[in-house]
């Protein structure tokens, strides 16, 4: 029953899309039609209809109705609860109804929430919504029914993938596609500016939150990930250039070049084709990322369908939205004038710099990882690998940090440099430390302490837009960019620590035996079994020891019922220099007197997800600051009307 | 600069940082994509010994030994063709197997044994290296136990 409703609520909200779509495209050409006031609820029931929906999958999964083909493949009676839960979006309907459910109610959000754009463009937006919405409720309804009924009903349930049983799994992909999906709305709103031909600072500034808070979301979705991905996999890494994760970074990439770029549009009216462009790139990365991880077409844990008639779907549907949105870039952009000019050396040259940085570490992300699908269509068998994004990415990386030091420096317009040699202190840090490290620590390798170095000169340069200021008066955006650089520096650092100074070490140990490493002791005491709800597992007692710093760690090595698996749960010690990191298995399955012992000592590795908070933070400072600006007006004329009465 | 003139110069910029990208990309791919070969298409290509490439096959049964030091573990991955000696130093994948799948990440040592730095076996249905869904193994192994049955 509850599928059912389940059902129709989603069919019921893809024929309201479709009426959206022919009432925006008429009030869009007639704003005075009566039909304009019908556009607005019909986004918002819309959005309400797939969360019903959602929530009918969601209460299947908590009943684990069986009966339901999706539940009975992706879920147990034995699971614990909050999994069950969180199955709802394990699995790949059940994700694409969450991405649905997302993009209607950005729509509902559209409709309720934005009061800055004009109404001709706000119809027009609300149109091209409706158009995207219409092809995934196609996608949804045709080809992933997350309702389809099973008859007869299994005894239990196939079960989840263990490694996505874990508590970070169950919030990563939801607020993941927030960001990835909430790109939708930028893209929309270029769409409609593109058909109204209204592209200025009125427009950019009622983009900005929307592309503020997607972008939000994506980084800390990216970071919670990354951070899964370390303690759960049990490699020891936190990137590992996996197709999915690009898949994940490419839209971040433009959205952060977007977020930048519309400032300029919002502040300086400049850059409008190049920022409605980057609109248009950012939800087309998120719509090229949902491709790749959908379709199967990739080797990854996150591939859950390997079914070629889904991926055609969604392959058509992006053709369709990119070549279409592009085809309507190419026809409308000559008709745009040109925005306001700027010198070189200004705050525009700087963001155009960090734009055009941003811009080719995207394309060099794409080309990697489209590279295997194409060389694959020429017959070849290829796999792009970790050493190709570093290699490319790293340098361009570091000199996109350079340009972030000096372009907060800059004024508007044109900028003679006389504060550019503010930035004399920042460089002598960087320099200093630079040649410091490979004196210290040659062995680093050379990225790593540049980038250590950099990192450290950016951290000190990011603060420097604070100096000389009246701290109270300084506003919230400001303080948001000063924190979502000085993150970044922190982050960087992590990243530069954790690849040049971790140590590893692999032994096959005993009970009773010691192993060392980076100054720690590490004793293996015993090696117990242990059994939680669905699985079994060896646990290893572990008395770690660096001088009067004394702790016990438990890694388990995992195995799972239903469906049968193992997996590894590291053990990690937090310290404020860094993170011990154990994993054990057995030697063989025939050989239990020792014990596969896999440590690393991983220096400053949380400054990595720290600086990822710090960054979200700066970027809820700026919305914060946004916002702040509009219920003052709001609340002085609902005072003076309040007076009045 | 009048102003057509700066969208001119932006476009260009814009275009020069592109293709320079994409040439950064082009040399970078050159050396670090690693080709993926079966023992078989191993035997018959010429691989520089040091270059990284993927390999992949089935372990065939019976060729695990681990070494006394208890973390190096020697195997023979087969197809139907051929065979080729792989070492690897570190914790095996979960359900790495005699007669399941695997694909190692590593390059040929001057001996002609293939030194793996990664190693992916065939996990589960979810997951399945990419290349191994074609190859046809010799032995059935893992049959599916998914709910059709």
């Amino acid at each position: 029953m509850i599928a059912e409703l389940g059902l129709f609520a989603l069919w019921l909200a893809a024929a309201l899309a479709l009426l959206q779509s022919v009432v925006g495209l008429a009030s869009w050409r007639a704003a005075e039609t009566p039909l304009a006031t019908l556009v607005k609820p019909v986004a918002v029931v819309q959005g309400l209809l797939c969360l019903i929906s959602f929530f009918s999958l969601m209460w299947l999964f908590y009943v684990t109705d069986l009966s339901v083909l999706l539940v009975a493949s992706n879920s147990h009676l034995d699971k614990p609860m909050i999994f069950k839960i969180a199955g709802t979006w394990g699995n790949h309907e059940g994700s694409m109804l969450l991405w649905v459910t997302i993009l209607t109610m950005c729509g509902a959000a559209i409709a309720l929430f934005e009061k800055r754009l004009d109404k001709e463009t706000l119809s027009a937006t609300l149109f091209a919504q409706a158009l995207i919405s219409l092809g995934f409720f196609a996608f949804l309804l045709f080809s992933s029914n997350p309702f389809e009924r099973l008859n007869p009903a299994p005894p239990v349930g196939a079960g989840l993938n263990p490694l996505l049983q874990d508590i970070g799994l169950a919030f990563h992909p939801p607020t993941l596609y927030v960001g990835y999906v909430g790109l939708s709305v930028a893209f929309s709103f270029a769409l409609g500016a593109l058909l109204t031909g209204k592209i200025g600072p009125a427009f950019a500034r009622a983009m900005r939150p929307w592309v503020l808070l997607s972008w939000i979301f994506l980084t800390i979705g990216i970071a919670a990930g990354s951070y899964w991905a370390y303690y759960e996999l049990g490699w020891g890494g936190w990137w590992f250039w996996d197709p999915v994760e690009n898949a994940s970074l490419m839209p971040w990439l433009a959205a952060t070049a977007l977020l930048h770029s519309v400032a300029v549009l919002a502040v300086r009216d400049a850059l409008r084709a190049w920022t409605i462009m980057l609109a248009l790139v950012a939800f087309a990365m998120s719509m090229a990322g949902t491709f790749l991880v959908r379709s199967g077409i990739l080797t990854s844990v996150h591939a859950f369908a390997v079914d070629p008639e889904r991926g055609a779907f969604i392959l058509g549907l992006l053709v369709i939205y990119v070549g279409g949105a592009l085809a309507l870039f190419a026809l409308r952009i000559g008709s745009v004038r040109e925005g306001k000019q700027f010198a070189l050396l200004s705050r525009e040259g700087g963001i155009v710099a960090n734009n055009i940085f941003l811009s080719v570490i995207l394309a060099i992300v794409l080309v990697g990882t489209l590279w295997p699908l194409a060389a694959e269509a020429m017959g070849d068998q290829i796999s792009v690998g970790p050493p190709y994004f570093n290699r490319a990415t790293v340098p361009i990386g570091l000199l996109l940090m350079i340009a972030l030091a000096v372009g907060p420096m800059l004024r508007w317009r044109t900028d003679d440099g006389a504060r550019l040699r503010r930035l004399i202190v920042p460089a002598a840090t960087a320099v200093i430390l630079c040649i410091l490290l490979f004196v210290q620590w040659p062995e680093a390798g050379f990225f790593p302490i540049l980038a250590l170095a950099l990192a450290a000169g950016l951290a000190v340069a990011s603060l420097l837009p604070l100096v000389g200021r009246n701290m109270l008066r300084i506003p919230l955006m400001t303080w948001g960019m000063v924190l979502a650089h000085f993150g970044l520096a922190v982050s960087i650092a992590g990243m530069a620590t954790e690849s040049g100074w971790s140590s590893e070490r692999l032994a096959a140990m005993r009970v009773g035996d010691e192993a060392k490493i980076a100054g720690w002791t590490v004793k293996l005491d015993m090696v117990k079994p242990v059994a939680g709800d669905n699985w079994v597992a060896i646990e290893g007692r572990m008395a770690v020891q660096r001088g009067d710093d004394k702790e016990q760690m438990k890694p388990q090595a995992r195995q799972f019922f239903d469906p049968v698996q193992q997996t590894s749960e590291a053990a990690l010690l937090t310290r404020w220099d860094g993170q011990l990191y154990a994993v054990i298995a057995p030697v063989d399955a025939q050989n239990y007197d020792r014990w596969q012992v896999r440590l690393w000592w991983k220096p400053f590795v949380t400054l990595i997800w720290y600086g990822a908070g710090l960054i979200a933070l700066g970027g809820l400072l700026a919305l914060i600051g946004r916002a702040q600006l509009f219920p003052r007006r709001r609340s002085s004329t609902a005072e003076s009307e309040w007076a009045r009465a | 600069m009048k102003p057509k003139h700066q969208r001119l110069v932006l476009a260009l910029v814009a275009l020069v940082a592109l293709v320079g990208a994409g040439l950064l990309a082009a040399s970078a791919l050159r050396e670090e994509a690693s080709y993926f070969y079966t023992p078989a298409t191993l035997a018959k290509a010429e691989v520089a010994p040091g270059q990284a490439i993927r390999l992949g096959g089935m372990v065939q049964p019976g060729s695990i030994k681990r070494d006394a030091d208890g973390v190096t573990v020697r195997f023979v991955v087969q197809d139907r063709d051929a065979v080729q000696n792989v070492v690897y130093r570190g914790i095996t994948p979960d359900l790495f197997v005699e007669g399941s799948g695997v694909v190692a990440d590593g390059r040929l040592a001057n001996d002609g044994v293939f030194k793996a730095e990664s190693l992916l076996a065939k996990h589960d249905e979810n997951y399945v290296p990419r290349e191994l869904k074609d190859i046809d193994m010799t032995a059935a192994e893992h049959t599916k136990d998914s709910l059709a049955q």
